[in-house]
């Protein structure tokens, strides 16, 4: 096994990431809408995925990336769950994924110096394990059909569309996209729907079912690392109001009923750390063990980065519970990250299958 | 030091102490005299000064060898808690007395702390010492007092000990670690039995022992700081063994259920799987803890590993044995006996759920181990306290 500590290569990154996310998060207006006018998102994306080269972190150089791995990518998604940042990482991460799978060489160039943002299509709930989803029929070199709870694809320059009969690739522009009220204001979704788009053909059935297990699985250990972010987040700014919140003339941080749910909180997170880089690694050492490990990251990762948002609501008291706190914002990322590629309860039960514990 | 030239030297000690023939003692003595013990210790105290991570592979290349081991799981409180603070606070000659037949097995150690009225304020501990004169005309020191929760006291030669040398200090200053012979007159070990039936540990009564000068671990009134090098290795040493997965109690959980599908009753599925979501989870976290401390020393973050690893075999053995039904209305055996180790494997897990209930009390109650990570990792402010600034003599008790 890997280590599951970060390198000095990786942190470097996080700073460049975190410095770059600050920057556009800071045009953020108390009281905005976290995905909004106040924020520039499309500023932050083009720091992110161009400027400091995130875009090209997983993408192997002979196919015009930076050759570096899965891991890198991990450390890159802290960072945006811990901005709680509209950018659209998941959408790329996922994506990325797929064309690697089918080893798209003529996209994959044009995606990792970021000319072009590949977002793949399906429903942000969709659990690994799932099959390809027949929503969409390709007739012709055209595909026609509609996919509802789409992340990112909002963003997005290629949709990748996985079909039964293979996976296609469609311009953004002959799509319809039809924006979603989402829970999640920093994740946005929309019902994709296509009719006669033309379509090109990336792989036959087969590499569009490997392309979308590959996807869903580097999605799901991805997606933990994001949800470490934001459990971190919560728990550092929780811990840094209760020490400043005076009630009885004492901290409130000092009482331990508060002191002892952050530090269980701190130990949770302390777990989800390792969870998730390990997680991380199996993707990038293409371990054996990498479809456990990434079922396990979601399975606890899930429930402690919503545990911290919840708990950052309620220790923030009623300061937490309003509009103008950023409290909610990652409340309701941490929720629906934990139907994001399946539940906890979902990958528990794969978990299950995986290591021979079966449920009756 | 290269690791070709590490492997060197264990194969020398095996070329020149051949395990199939050579005496067990005789064996881990040369390995400690070649600085294969404990390779992050020392030059001539068993190590060799490297990072503790070379360890591993050294432990691994003898094990192959078929070399005996010092049965570490016997002689845990001396290789966890006594070593390291003998190593970081003791002399010279104590490190030389001390270490090298504490890690041979040879002496066994225990832990003389804990008090009937100093468990969780442990630093409120009443047991005195009396500066003295020998009748040798040696300079010493004479203990009354009573301890408890000493597990291996009965088979102990030496025992770490905190005692209060100046009751007239706030608690946490009046303390001095000494260094205890178990065979001194005045010792007295009492078992003490638990819930399980069996007593791992004891009650040891200290009525005027004497012990010589040069038995105390750092300075008179420094006992505090001493035992917080012993505190932290225990809790590292409790949670943080390097373990396969489904190793420990969740591994006879996973077997049970795979061995007896009649015990898969409604809605234990989802159950199961949280508690080895859980158990992966605190399992990875304690390799990853291990990993940074191959860089460093223990932190208040082994608190962490210990806290997860005492909630995790609650909630384990208390699932097991509900899975099991009507046998788990049974238990395997009430008789009191004295174990050296706890038998978490052979026994049953009506057994396992009972013991693991001291698993949030011993080493710091889970309580205390949550105000260390509230205050030493998180920064969060200490209750306001009434103790700190008065001689402990005037302390309400």
């Amino acid at each position: 096994m890997s280590t599951l500590l970060y390198s000095d290569v990786e942190e470097e990154l996080r700073a460049s990431v975190r410095q770059a996310l600050a920057r556009t998060a800071g045009g953020v207006s108390s009281g905005g809408d976290p995905a909004g006018d106040g924020w520039a998102g499309s500023d932050a994306w083009r720091a992110l995925a161009g400027g400091i080269g995130c875009a090209a972190l997983a993408i192997p150089e002979d196919r015009g990336g930076a050759g570096a791995s899965w891991r890198e990518v991990a450390v890159v998604a802290e960072e945006v769950g811990r901005a709680a940042a509209p950018v659209p990482w998941l959408g790329a991460v996922l994506g990325t994924a797929a064309l690697l799978s089918c080893d798209a060489v003529d996209l994959l160039p044009k995606v990792a110096s970021a000319d072009l943002l590949a977002v793949l299509v399906l429903p942000l709930s969709t659990p690994p394990g799932a099959p390809v989803p027949a929503a969409v029929r390709a007739d012709g070199g055209t595909l026609t059909g509609t996919v509802t709870s789409v992340a990112d694809a909002h963003a997005a320059d290629l949709l990748i569309v996985p079909t039964p009969d293979g996976l296609y690739a469609v311009d953004a522009a002959r799509a319809t996209l039809t924006p979603v009220t989402a829970l999640d204001q920093t994740r946005p979704l929309s019902t994709v729907t296509f009719t006669s788009a033309p379509a090109t053909l990336l792989g036959d059935a087969e590499r569009a079912a490997a392309a979308w297990t590959s996807a869903l699985r580097v999605g799901a250990a991805i997606l933990a690392a994001e949800q470490l972010g934001v459990a971190d987040w919560c728990l550092a700014s929780t811990v840094d109001y209760v020490k400043t919140r005076y009630q009885f003339a004492r901290p409130v941080g000092s009482f331990q009923a508060v002191k002892h749910r952050l530090a269980q909180l701190w130990v949770e997170v302390t777990q989800a750390r390792a969870v998730a880089r390990y997680a991380a690694g199996c993707l990038a050492d293409a371990d054996p063990d990498a479809a456990v490990a990434a079922s396990l990251a979601q399975a606890h990762c899930a429930p402690v980065a919503v545990r911290a948002a919840e708990e950052c609501v309620q220790l923030h008291g009623g300061i937490g519970f309003t509009w103008e706190h950023r409290a909610h914002w990652y409340l309701k990322r941490a929720k629906s990250s934990a139907i994001a590629l399946g539940t906890p309860a979902q990958h528990r039960a794969l978990l299950g299958e995986l290591v021979d514990l079966p449920p009756r | 030091m290269q690791t070709d030239e590490l492997s060197g030297r264990v194969r020398d000690l095996l070329a020149e102490h051949d395990p199939a023939s050579t005496d067990r003692l005789e064996f881990l003595r040369a390995r400690f005299d070649a600085g294969l013990a404990w390779v992050s210790f020392p030059a001539g105290l068993g190590g060799l000064g490297l990072p503790r991570a070379a360890q591993q592979a050294v432990d691994a290349a003898l094990v192959q060898a078929g070399a005996p081991d010092n049965d570490p799981m016997r002689i845990g409180i001396g290789l966890g808690m006594a070593a390291p603070t003998i190593l970081r606070h003791g002399t010279d000659e104590q490190r030389q007395r001390w270490l090298r037949p504490l890690w041979t097995g040879e002496e066994v150690w225990c832990q003389l702390f804990s008090e009937p009225g100093a468990g969780s304020d442990l630093a409120a501990l009443g047991t005195r010492a009396v500066r003295g004169v020998g009748p040798d005309g040696v300079e010493g020191w004479t203990v009354n007092g009573q301890k408890v929760w000493t597990s291996m006291a009965h088979e102990a030669r030496w025992a770490i000990l905190l005692a209060r040398t100046d009751p007239d200090l706030p608690k946490h200053q009046g303390l001095t670690y000494f260094v205890c012979d178990m065979t001194a007159p005045g010792v007295e070990v009492r078992p003490l039995r638990q819930i399980t039936g069996e007593a791992e540990f004891n009650e040891v009564f200290l009525t005027d022992v004497w012990i010589p000068d040069a038995h105390r671990l750092g300075a008179v009134g420094e006992g505090w700081r001493v035992a917080q090098t012993t505190l932290m290795n225990e809790r590292v040493a409790i949670g943080g063994g390097a373990v396969p997965r489904e190793a420990g109690m969740i591994g006879a959980l996973a077997r049970t259920w795979r061995e007896r599908p009649e015990s898969r009753g409604p809605g234990t599925h989802d159950g199961l799987m949280r508690l080895w979501v859980a158990a992966e989870a605190g399992r990875l976290a304690a390799t990853r803890l291990r990993e940074q401390l191959a860089a460093g020393a223990p932190g208040a973050e082994g608190s962490a590993v210990k806290y997860a690893y005492a909630r995790l075999n609650q909630e384990v053995s208390g699932f097991e044995l509900e899975l099991l039904g009507e046998e788990g209305l049974r238990y395997d055996d009430w008789t009191m006996r004295r174990p050296s180790i706890v038998d978490w494997e052979n026994r049953t897990p009506g057994y396992r759920y009972l013991r693991a209930k001291g698993n949030s009390i011993e080493g710091g109650t889970s309580e205390i181990l949550c105000n260390i990570i509230a205050e030493r990792v998180l920064g969060l402010p200490t209750e306001p306290r009434a103790d700190k600034d008065v001689a402990w003599k005037d302390l309400p008790r």
